[in-house]
């Protein structure tokens, strides 16, 4: 026959009791026995804490080892480095040289750097944008609320009136724009380019949310919204380059052709792929904060 | 011009283990934030002024802002575990 899970319990039991009648037959050695346990216990606790504490001292002391003996091997290679600045450094090979003599030519922006990202190199610059919306996916499944949390959230974080905040506000967002869209459009000019720019009118949209709260910019940046922008930046650029991507850009002239280096409208592709670069930035740099803020965008 | 960008090096060190070796995650942050503003003026002058927009604007105001979001929801989570303690 099957014993029940009951007959097992009871039986048990009954060992247990035994158990402890047998210990309470044998008596005061026992008890002594029992008292040494406890002693050696509480002496191994004490060990324990003893090690404890003993490693909390040497943790530290190892991990000063450790920054001092890298620190000590970065140092080395540092000076192993040749000079900063110096003609005859291994970095100014035939590359450097064909994209500072030719580079203004061929690609027909001032900027050298905004040539050499978004023209000679705009493969690398694609996957800086895909790491920034690879980025904004994890947020999103890691921090986007439910639908059933949305009105919690909004009921605790009712922004604050705050005056000196709101009063600033008003002054700075449009010229903090305004310098954003600059930035972009000069990127084949000067300094800057689509990925600063789009920082910068983020870090616009930002202040507005803070001072005024999420429902002015809602109306024109939702989720969907979002979604949508950024997909047909990210798919403008890679259908404006995927030829030359594929091809590997040997004697590509685009459609635009690099016009006349200095004017506003010159350097082919670069100023439409600043600009797609500079709204996937300023929208993610958003939604970073809004979801961080408040679970959506 | 030397001793200017002797300066600004100092700081930078200055600046980098102030930000590991305080307490108060705030006030650690707030070093970071003027690690970056050094840093851009730094970019300046090795003549590298794209990434010295995009430092300024980066390292100083996005990624500062984010983190005070961090450091504003841990405390939430700490009090609401200190309030279900209680």
């Amino acid at each position: 026959m099957k014993k029940s899970i009951k007959d097992w319990f009871s039986e048990w039991d009954e060992d247990k009791i035994n158990l402890t009648e047998l210990t309470a037959n044998q008596g005061n050695e026992n008890l002594i026995k029992e008292e040494k346990k406890e002693h050696n216990i509480s002496e191994l606790v004490e060990l324990k804490q003893k090690e404890l504490s003993r490693a909390g001292k040497i943790y530290p002391v190892l991990a000063a080892l450790l920054c001092v003996v890298i620190i000590y091997f970065m140092l080395m290679t540092v000076s192993g480095l040749p000079k900063f600045g110096q003609a005859d450094n291994p970095t100014n090979n035939e590359v450097v040289e064909r994209y500072v003599e030719k580079g203004m030519e061929e690609t027909g922006a001032v900027n050298v750097v905004a040539g050499v990202i978004l023209d000679y190199r705009a493969f690398d610059t694609l996957g800086e944008s895909h790491v920034l919306f690879t980025a904004v996916i994890a947020v999103f499944t890691l921090l986007l609320a439910d639908k059933e949390e949305k009105e919690t959230i909004e009921e605790g974080q009712i922004m604050k009136q705050d005056n000196i905040l709101r009063n600033t506000a008003i002054f700075i967002v449009p010229l903090t724009v305004l310098f954003g869209i600059y930035v972009i459009l000069n990127g084949h000019l000067g300094p800057g380019g689509g990925f600063s720019g789009g920082a910068i009118i983020g870090a616009a949209f930002i202040i507005y949310a803070m001072a005024f709260g999420f429902s002015g910019i809602e109306k024109f940046l939702t989720l969907k919204t979002f979604r949508i922008i950024v997909l047909c930046a990210l798919l403008f650029y890679s259908g404006a380059k995927c030829y030359s991507f594929f091809c590997g850009a040997n004697e590509l002239h685009s459609i635009f052709g690099p016009g006349t280096p200095g004017m506003i409208l010159s350097s082919g592709l670069i100023l439409p792929l600043n600009i797609a670069v500079g709204i996937v930035v300023a929208c993610t740099m958003y939604g970073f904060y809004s979801i961080f803020k408040r679970g959506r965008i | 011009m030397e001793i200017f960008e002797c300066t600004l090096l100092i700081l930078l060190v200055v600046g980098a283990i102030a930000t590991v070796s305080s307490k108060n995650l705030m006030i650690s942050m707030i070093i970071f934030m003027a690690y970056s503003v050094v840093m851009s003026v730094i970019w300046i002058i090795l003549k590298a002024p794209d990434l010295s927009v995009t430092e300024a604007a980066v390292g100083a105001g996005i990624s500062s802002i984010l983190m005070f979001m961090t450091i504003r929801k841990l405390r939430d989570i700490k009090k609401e575990k200190n309030e279900e303690k209680h």
